[in-house]
């Protein structure tokens, strides 16, 4: 059987609004790619643990709370630990540019900022997987 | 080598105890194939120990919510648990949006949980075909129970009974569930049922009527009577006696070789399964096979060849020693 694409999509932090990472999972999973939602208020070790449990492709993560700089590290750290340092990291929020820079260095694939097309964020995903 | 990483290396961190390698093996058993069949093959003879205990009932009763909360009094028993949760795939997109982890959040924090998520993927039903080979391998991989949630919806739950040892059915207050469950086949398979939601006012007189409507089946003399359970996953109520009775369930069995008798059927079924899925796709791929069939079909058209005399044409050319 072909491989499916499997993404997680978290919701880390203190905020309270997933309508954001509602709308990218549902458009991910309309583009024909299992999505595992975990849901608000998750922590960088529940994050990743479910990442490496779920044995996904991709990890997007959706931030608006300003914590962006010590949650992507954190995430990409404790994936390199597990075991899973392969899965592709990408971000949704509102990010200073600055901070994308820093970002991307330390290995994130890619920042969409407020208002991004899901469209774009799908073929962000099967570019990197063609054969699905 | 394929690009999950080599088997061999693969299977040897599983041995290890290694969470990440555990999980890209069940990646390796749900793409199936001759990778899947060696990963099976060697991780077989470390299972058996499992008790595989199935969560089922209509979307939203709370399976996940009644997972996650048994499970914490699973943990506290000193039980290692793997969970595994089964959505539906679109038919339509492939896609799937897998959402259980939602309500078992806490659960991610416990490294001695395993919680997997499946897609139905290909299969016609809630469950995916890949079920049982993923609770093979958590089995093997060391968690003494399993739990397997599932929809219940059409005829899918009755695949549950072929794949667990204990059978939990989910219901809620709200009206015409009762009727539904009974029309879905769900009252023949629970060993427990579970009246979730008894925070609502309902509730109560929702579990009696269900308790009424079982009291109507026929049991034989000695076999287990289905219980009925009142809890609130949300208000974590009834949650002791909910274990409390699978655990009676699981003695009942044990106590009656039931355990040993109920695991030698499920591996009867399944090699008939597989064999039977084998041999379908042998048939279906097989070029002799498919030349005969459009060489004769037009005899079957035309009416000169009855479907059967085509059967018997094909069996010509298969032979089963
Ligand atoms: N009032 C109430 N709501 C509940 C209870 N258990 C679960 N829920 C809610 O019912 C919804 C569906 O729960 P979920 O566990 O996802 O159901 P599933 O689809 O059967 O797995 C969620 O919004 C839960 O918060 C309960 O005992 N009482
Ligand atoms: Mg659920």
């Amino acid at each position: 059987m072909a491989r499916k694409v499997r993404v997680l999509i978290a919701k880390p932090g203190l905020d309270g609004h997933d309508r954001g990472a509602k709308v990218v999972a549902n458009a991910l999973k309309d583009a024909g790619m299992e999505v595992i939602y975990t849901g608000l208020h998750q922590t960088p070790e529940m994050i990743a643990e479910s990442a490496v449990q779920e044995d996904v492709d991709v990890v997007g993560l959706s931030i608006l709370s300003g914590a962006h700089m010590t949650m992507f590290p954190r995430v990409l750290g404790l994936l390199r630990e597990k075991g899973a340092a392969d899965m592709l990291v990408f971000g949704g929020g509102i990010i200073p540019a600055e901070d994308v820079e820093e970002l991307e260095k330390l290995g994130v694939a890619r920042i969409f900022g407020p208002g991004t097309d899901t469209g774009d964020i799908v073929s962000f995903i099967r570019d990197r997987f063609p054969a699905n | 080598m394929n690009r999950r990483g080599d088997i061999g290396a693969l299977l040897e961190r599983f041995g290890r105890g290694e969470v990440a390698a555990a999980a890209r093996l069940i990646s390796v058993l749900e793409d199936g194939g001759d990778e899947a069949e060696r990963v099976l093959d060697a991780i077989f003879p470390g299972t058996g120990g499992a008790w595989r205990i199935g969560f089922t009932g209509p979307p939203g009763a709370g399976k996940s919510s009644l997972v996650h909360r048994v499970t914490g009094r699973m943990r506290a028993r000193g039980h290692r648990i793997g969970i595994i949760a089964v959505d539906p795939t679109s038919p339509f997109t492939g896609g799937a949006l897998l959402g259980d982890r939602i309500r078992m959040q806490s659960l991610s924090a416990d490294p001695e949980v395993f919680v997997r998520s499946l897609a139905s993927r290909g299969s016609l039903g809630g469950i995916s075909n890949c079920t049982d080979e993923t609770a093979d391998l958590l089995d093997a991989f060391g968690k003494d129970i399993v739990l397997i949630e599932t929809v219940g919806v059409g005829q899918s739950e009755l695949e549950i009974a072929e794949k667990a040892h204990t059978v939990v059915v989910v219901l809620v207050p709200e009206s015409g569930d009762g009727i539904q469950a009974m029309k879905a086949g769900l009252m023949e398979i629970g060993d427990v049922f579970v009246m979730n939601k008894a925070d609502h006012e309902q509730a109560v007189g929702a579990a009696a009527e269900l308790e009424e409507t079982l009291r109507l089946k026929d049991v034989p003399d000695g076999a287990w009577v289905p219980r009925v359970v009142l809890a609130s996953a949300r208000e974590d109520t009834g949650i002791e006696d909910l274990v409390a009775v699978m655990v009676e369930h699981r003695r009942h069995l044990e106590e009656r070789g039931l355990m040993e008798k109920m695991r030698r059927r499920i591996l009867r079924a399944r090699v008939r399964n597989a064999i039977m899925d084998r041999m379908e796709r042998r048939l279906r791929e097989s070029p002799s096979v498919r030349a005969v069939l459009e060489r004769r079909m037009e005899a079957v058209y035309r009416g000169e060849a009855s479907p059967y005399r085509v059967v018997r044409e094909l069996e010509e050319l298969v032979t089963i020693r």
